[in-house]
């Protein structure tokens, strides 16, 4: 029984051990900043195309699913709020964040986790660079300043995905939902949705360098990192998102 | 056994010594209770199977693995518990060439041969000179014009120089070769080797070898770098005459070997061509 529970354990402790590392190494010198903004660029600006696809048709088919809902009490003049709502609060980001987990877990795993089975890590090491330091605080850092900054567009884009639909599907006028759009939004929503996106961002980035780096046993061993590097990520910001979504409804409701 | 008569005195501070190491992953052990000493000028052929504990013995020289007991002083500071910052000071006295070649497939050649003289912080380089000399340690190894080249772009052999290249551009005195021939064809094989007697002999660097091949070790025994032709030529030692041909004396070479983690054999060639014992015999009959 202890044997079984040891394995998880020792992997959370590796994993806090990991983000502490990372975090303290955010302050420490030396800093490397040519490779904070080239895997922004990488985690960043390449997974624009997916995470304006995701948005744009996630805000068109909660556009297209509450009406059915709404049309029962008469109220299809509301579909902006409801669009607007479940797209900042929650499915702009968790759906960017699953997207991310996806495309750059997996993507960073599988990077580190190739260095790692070809002594790629070993050399950096014996070479005088710590390779948290260089790999992993960049692309937690990167990752962390992205990640938010996809999510507000993934929502903006969202909310034009929900006007098409409004406007075209619906025949709402698009005044009525834009202004519908925009009233209801409160504080509360922007924070919870831009807070989301930031822990997520750890999420992604520290998992797939946990896994990669973890990495042993040839090619087998990379394919596996990147596995479960995906699943791990993906399965952690569910849980998470629920926890924080908690955290701001108890919020609002007292 | 002039060779092994003309052991150091205890008073001499070793390069490298390892005192009584084991190193062992999930309950196997992979280093048991490994003593010895690595003087200075010194070349030590390791050898052993696959599985024996020659790679691990170069990464606890390095600090890359820390034993679970004993301890290893490298230049006379006792590295076992040093934390990793403390350990890159040491480490840039130290040059490894790994398995693989190891080269950092996002980088091009120039980046990779100049990565330790722009990240080593005890190493202080002017900019201006990091190229000249990553020039330079291509040229020591044989390899011109490829600087700008991905190191997937390269033959497996080249791969191996431009790796020796990146161990040996801040001048280490202290080198580690993780299997140098390992992949390669015989005639590429013997030039790595004829490069790694070079470095040893122009730079009188203290030098580690891992491998399986007992002609790798019978060229780092009897052959020394010429620099009047640039090839290497026999020296006298196997024949038991300290003096080569050219009345110089190749460096002292200690044979090692390796089984299942245990150091069950440490001395000179006759003495290695010598032993009764099966296991060892099995690397020395490689030899024609």
């Amino acid at each position: 029984m202890l044997d079984f529970l040891k394995e998880p354990f020792i992997a959370i402790q590796e994993f806090y051990l990991l983000t502490g590392r990372a975090l303290r190494n955010v302050a420490a010198r030396p800093h490397y900043g040519d490779d904070i903004v080239a895997q922004m660029d990488l985690i960043g600006v390449g997974s624009l195309p997916i995470v304006i696809l995701t948005g744009l048709f996630a805000g068109a088919v909660m556009a297209l699913q509450m009406s059915r809902a709404l049309q029962q009490y008469g109220q299809v003049d509301q579909t902006g709020t409801l669009v607007s709502i479940s797209l900042v609060r929650e499915l702009g980001p968790v759906l960017t964040a699953l997207m991310m987990a996806g495309r750059n877990s997996s993507g960073i795993a599988s990077e580190l986790g190739s260095m790692k089975v070809t002594e790629q890590i070993d050399a950096m090491r014996a070479l005088g660079t710590d390779p948290i330091q260089k790999l992993v605080t960049p692309r937690m850092v990167a990752t962390a300043v992205m990640l938010p900054l996809l999510t507000i567009l993934a929502d903006f884009i969202g909310m034009f995905g929900g006007w098409f639909v409004s406007r075209f599907f619906l025949d709402l006028p698009s005044q009525q939902y834009w202004s519908s759009v925009w009233r209801q939004l409160e504080w509360n929503d922007i924070t919870q949705g831009l807070l989301k996106p930031f822990v997520f961002a750890f999420i992604i980035s520290l998992v797939g360098c946990y896994y990669g780096l973890r990495a042993s046993g040839g090619t087998q061993g990379v394919g596996r990192a990147t596995t479960q590097s995906m699943v791990a990520a993906s399965v952690l910001i569910l849980i998470l998102d629920f926890f924080l979504g908690k955290i701001f409804v108890s919020q609002v409701v007292s | 056994m002039p060779a092994a008569a003309a052991k150091p005195a205890d008073t001499q501070t070793a390069v490298l010594r390892f005192d009584r190491v084991s190193v062992s992953f999930d309950d196997t052990p992979a280093l048991a209770d490994v003593s010895f000493q690595a003087y200075e000028g010194e070349s030590r052929v390791i050898m052993g199977a696959t599985g024996s504990g020659k790679t691990v013995l170069l990464k606890t020289a390095l600090g890359l693995q820390r034993p679970d007991s004993g301890t290893v002083y490298v230049f006379g500071r006792d590295i076992s518990r040093m934390q990793e910052r403390e350990l890159f000071e040491i480490r840039s006295k130290m040059g490894m060439l790994f398995q693989e070649s190891a080269l950092f497939d996002s980088l091009n050649i120039e980046d990779n041969v100049s990565y330790p003289l722009l990240n080593q912080s005890s190493i202080h380089c002017p900019p201006d000179e990091v190229l000249p000399r990553v020039e330079e340690a291509l040229k020591f190894v044989e390899l011109d014009g490829i600087l700008e080249k991905f190191p997937s772009e390269l033959s497996g052999g080249m791969r191996r120089r431009a790796a020796i290249a990146r161990a040996v551009v801040t001048e280490p005195p202290l080198l580690l070769y993780d299997s140098p021939t390992a992949g390669l064809d015989p005639i590429t094989a013997n030039t790595i080797v004829a490069l790694i007697v070079k470095e040893r002999d122009l730079n009188k660097t203290t030098t580690l070898i891992v491998t399986y091949r007992y002609q790798d070790g019978n060229l780092v025994a009897n052959f020394r770098y010429n620099p009047e032709n640039g090839g290497l030529e026999r020296t006298g030692n196997h024949t038991g005459s300290q003096q080569g041909s050219q009345g110089v004396a190749a460096p002292r070479t200690v044979f090692m070997v390796l089984r299942e983690g245990r150091l069950i054999f440490e001395g000179p060639q006759t003495e290695l061509e010598a032993s009764q014992d099966p296991y060892i015999s099995k690397f020395v009959k490689h030899r024609e």
